[in-house]
């Protein structure tokens, strides 16, 4: 619990804002920042918009899904997938996109 | 070392097939090589001639075009004979002169159709049968003509009346033997032919002798025989046999048979042991080969042969043996089929015979005196057997079980007995038309082909006359099954099935949403591959919005914001014009919008615009314009239908003979927004010329004077294919019918992102089989299928106007969902008085600049 107290979370946009198994993009800092919601799950996902391969940022307009128990986003541009909770390109694993903490309270996606 | 010469006088089938495996072999770079032709023409496939009549075009008789030969450095003269050789100095003579030096001469002269010495037989309407010049001639002769003669009911004879029903004349064949295929036939086969032919329309004559043709009284011509008989008819097409094209080789002093043909030895060579002889001008033991398959075989035996006694001077590995003559072909729609000693002349030798009147099948097995081996066979109406039996009888192979179980009809869900593939030995000739073996078929699966497209480019097999497909395939399978390979057709990890059975579980279980199918016959969350294909199956039968709720996750990149994603992450914008016709206020408003938004803009190869380079955030605004000014989604983004391309037709053009644009509209409007497994292109030409190069799509329209001709399952892109006439001389409704067929047969079995080319091309019968579905109506379905295409017809929406109706679905269309600014990752600079995204190295540049002169360098 001391994390949550350094850690600044701030809102980007409420959870209904996300169509399920959708993504959209935030701006966060500076930063864009892909989110992504599951249809059945309350759980938010965030990792960066930035396609390091089509130098695009895109990734929040890919199609999500699973390999085996891992989530993930395929790239729009040329599909690379890419790992909800860590980033880690499957195709390229010395690839690996920033992610954030992502917590949904009342409604609202947070970010730290 | 300089390059050894090769003249190969005559461009036909095996002259260019000779060519074909120089240039392809380890040695092309070694030969220089020259060929003459006294056409004006280079080779094309005389097998198919009589496709001309049914809308083939030389050109796609063509088996090889100017520049292939061009960038092969292949020197070629057409229209020029060569008419002498000095075999001394090898040198040879045109007949305009030309004279050209060899190191090897190839005769590759061909036949010429043998005319009996008929008096009268000289007259204008007299034709032959053997080059598209002759195809001209008989069809210049058909539209004055009401009815037409063939002289020869032998294979080609067969074959010319087939052309002269399909040019629409009342078709006659004259034959002097007692029966129709006199040589590849027995009694019993040629009567059944014969009964299947008049049938079809075609009358035949047996054991007339003609003696004269004289003036007629009600038709052109009269013939009168030597019983005393008469028949009338404007036009006489001879095709009682070939003789071998021998003048050249005879007057300059090589051997000729007795009977005609250039003698050769086992490696084709002539008399003279520079001059080579290959294909139906060369008389090998005595005999000469009328077919392509032996003819190829020649050329690649004298290849060889060329090859190790000019630079490898080693001794050549393959000899000519002779060649099986057995056959099977398809005359005027009736499957015949002829294998080795078809009359059982052989000493001791016994028949088994299938006779089924009610069906129309004949069939007869020659075996020897012991019952042991097959020594020939006969079948007409059903050829199925023809592979296994072709097999045992040229790998001398013991015939397994009763004989008799060969050609008997399988009964109450007995398998037909057949011969495993793996009883074949490797060296098995599977295609003839290639010379590829059972090992050779092997050999590429091993290497790495699972599919038959994979193997026909890999081996060629099946790729000529395509009688073995089915025996290729099992050889395939079995390969691959031995191999331990599966065969695995899932689509994904998350479903055990293809499209093609994901597309019947939606339908028959009425599924509406991907979720349904998920659980029912899936598992995990879905991917990009799943998703997308249920997604469009779903749109395929229900036509549902496809940014509904449920439906918004499984599109694809372009469907989900109803553009085309570029390179950038912005968008192109594709409006539809339907059957390219716009008017120039409409085109204003595409100007005027392209103008204040800075898009770049193209004409698309299917006559419509397209404007790039749209912002997320500016979709929504340029379609709320473009939907005003009365522009739908172009759906340029589905894999959907596209576009209808089409000529101006006959309002405007000269030489339109029907109205090619509001046909072009028509079909647009009728199948615009229908989803498939595949992108679907249509064409619409006004008349023959086809502008509109309806040829080149997957459904194209040709106009006639009679009615439209519909073309199926051909497309352009990287394999291109032509599409294949599928009937002719439609009226608009039998034409929408037929399309409206087509086309949901496709979305229901076609395979992930296969286009109806590939579809076709998989499909077990191929066109006849389709022909058999949409036109005989063979599974019953063709109510259904036009019911399911009236539906989705009749719940079209453009998707824009929907979306720009729901004020929830436009947030999307934001590229930030919790800030107004748009996307700072984008860079332009300008080409041609347009903008296109900055290159890597440019960008850098733009970076680096301060923005004035950021904004100073874009243009703005």
């Amino acid at each position: 619990m001391m994390n949550a107290i350094e850690k600044q979370w701030t809102r980007v946009c409420a959870v209904d804002d996300i169509a399920p198994d959708t993504g959209v993009c935030a701006l966060y800092h500076g930063e864009q920042v892909a989110l992504f919601r599951l249809s059945g799950q309350n759980d938010v996902f965030a990792i960066s918009n930035h396609d390091p391969f089509g130098n695009a940022n895109v990734l929040s307009r890919g199609i999500v899904g699973s390999r085996g128990d891992r989530l993930f986003v395929a790239s729009p541009l040329y599909k690379q997938h890419f790992d909800l909770l860590t980033g880690e390109c499957f195709e390229d694993p010395l690839v690996r996109l920033k992610t954030w903490s992502v917590r949904v309270e009342e409604g609202q996606v947070l970010l730290a | 070392m300089s390059k050894k010469r090769i003249v190969v006088v005559g461009n036909g089938m095996v002259g260019h097939n000779f060519i074909n495996t120089l240039v392809t072999s380890d040695h092309a770079s070694e030969f220089e090589i020259l060929t003459f032709s006294e056409e004006p023409r280079l080779a094309y496939d005389r097998v198919q001639l009589s496709k001309y009549f049914s809308g083939y075009s030389a050109a796609d008789l063509a088996l090889v075009t100017e520049s292939e030969y061009q960038s092969q450095g292949i020197v070629y003269t057409l229209n020029d004979k060569v008419v002498a050789i000095d075999s001394h100095a090898k040198i040879i003579t045109t007949a305009s002169g030309r004279k050209e030096g060899y190191d090897k001469l190839v005769l590759a002269t061909g036949s010429f159709p043998f005319v009996p010495p008929i008096p009268g037989k000289d007259q204008d309407h007299c034709l032959v049968y053997r080059t598209i010049d002759d195809l001209e001639a008989i069809s210049a002769s058909a539209e004055v003509s009401k009815t037409g003669v063939v002289v020869g009911g032998g294979l080609l004879g067969l074959e010319a009346a087939n052309a002269l029903k399909q040019a629409g004349l009342e078709t006659h064949v004259v034959e002097f033997a007692p029966r129709l295929m006199a040589v590849q036939l027995d009694e019993g086969g040629g009567k059944l032919l014969r009964r299947k032919i008049e049938e079809l329309g075609v009358q035949v004559h047996t054991e007339k002798n003609t003696k004269e043709i004289v003036a007629g009284e009600e038709c052109r011509y009269r013939m009168n025989f030597a019983d005393g008989s008469f028949l009338e008819t404007d036009m006489i097409l001879f095709s009682a046999g070939i003789r071998p094209q021998d003048e050249l080789a005879r007057q300059f002093g090589l051997d000729i048979g007795e009977r005609g043909g250039i003698v050769v030895n086992d490696y084709c060579q002539t008399s003279n042991d520079d001059i080579y002889a290959i294909g139906e001008c060369a008389l090998w033991d005595n005999k000469i080969y009328g077919l392509v398959a032996p003819g190829y075989q020649m050329a690649k035996v004298a290849f060889n042969h060329i090859v190790s006694n000019l630079l490898t001077h080693e001794e050549s590995a393959v000899s000519f043996q002779g060649a099986d003559m057995s056959t099977k072909l398809k005359l005027l729609g009736v499957d015949v089929a002829s294998i080795g000693d078809a009359h059982g002349l052989t000493a001791g030798a016994q028949s088994y015979v299938f006779n089924d009147d009610i069906a129309e099948v004949y069939k007869r097995l020659i075996v020897s005196a012991d019952g042991k081996k097959l020594l020939g066979a006969v079948l007409v109406g059903d050829v199925e057997a023809y592979g296994t039996l072709l097999q045992l009888k040229l790998n001398d192979m013991d015939i397994p079980g009763n004989p008799a179980a060969l050609i008997l009809p399988a009964t109450d869900g007995a398998e037909p007995v057949g011969l495993g593939v793996s009883a074949l030995p490797e060296t098995a000739q599977i295609c003839s038309c290639f010379d590829v073996s059972k090992g050779d078929i092997q050999k590429a699966v091993q290497g790495g082909c699972c599919s038959m497209p994979d193997l026909k480019a890999a081996t060629k097999a099946s790729s000529g006359c395509g009688g073995c497909a089915a025996l290729v395939k099992q050889v395939m399978d079995a390969e691959m099954a031995s191999l331990g390979m599966e065969v695995n057709t899932d689509l994904c990890e998350h479903f055990a099935h293809t499209r093609r059975e994901l597309a019947d579980i939606i339908r028959v279980k009425g599924y509406t949403r991907f979720e349904q199918v998920l659980e029912g016959h899936g598992h995990g969350h879905g991917c990009e591959i799943c998703k997308p294909t249920i997604g469009s199956i779903l749109a395929s039968f229900h036509n549902e919005y496809v940014l509904k709720d449920e439906h918004i996750g499984l599109q694809d990149t372009n469907d989900i914001f109803l553009g085309n994603m570029q390179k950038d992450g912005t968008y192109s914008i594709v409006p539809r014009i339907a059957g390219g016709e716009i008017t120039p206020d409409k085109l204003i408003v595409l100007g005027e919008i392209a103008r204040d938004y800075d898009l770049y803009t193209k004409i698309t190869g299917g006559q419509r615009i397209d404007l790039f380079g749209a912002q997320l955030h500016q979709l929504p605004e340029i379609w709320q314009k473009l939907v005003a000014a009365g522009f739908e989604t172009g759906h340029a983004y589905g894999k959907s239908v596209r576009t209808v391309k089409s000529c101006v037709g006959s309002t405007w053009c000269r030489y339109g003979v029907l109205d090619s644009v509001s046909m072009a509209i028509a079909i647009e409007d009728r199948y615009k927004g229908l989803r498939a497994p595949h992108k679907i292109k249509f064409a619409v030409s006004g008349c023959t010329r086809e502008c509109a190069e309806a040829q080149s799509k997957d459904i194209g329209v040709i106009a006639t004077e009679t009615g439209w001709n519909l073309y199926v399952c051909g497309n352009g892109g990287m394999r291109p294919r032509h599409a294949d006439l599928f009937a002719t001389d439609l009226d608009d409704e039998t034409l929408i019918k037929y399309i409206d067929r087509v086309l949901m047969f496709y979305v229901r079995t076609g395979d992930r992102l296969q286009r109806t080319s590939v579809w076709m091309e998989n499909m077990e019968g191929g066109l006849d089989y389709l022909k058999q579905v949409v036109i005989n109506d063979s599974l019953g379905i063709c109510t259904e299928l036009e019911d399911n295409m009236t539906r989705i017809v009749g719940s079209y929406q453009c998707e824009w106007k929907t979306t720009l109706e729901n004020p929830d679905k436009l947030k999307r269309f934001q590229h930030f969902i919790n800030a107004d600014e748009a996307d700072s990752n984008l860079y332009y600079v300008r080409e041609r008085g347009q903008r296109r995204p900055a290159t890597e190295a440019e960008r850098i540049e733009l970076v680096e600049l301060p923005p004035a002169d950021k904004q100073a360098l874009a243009g703005k």
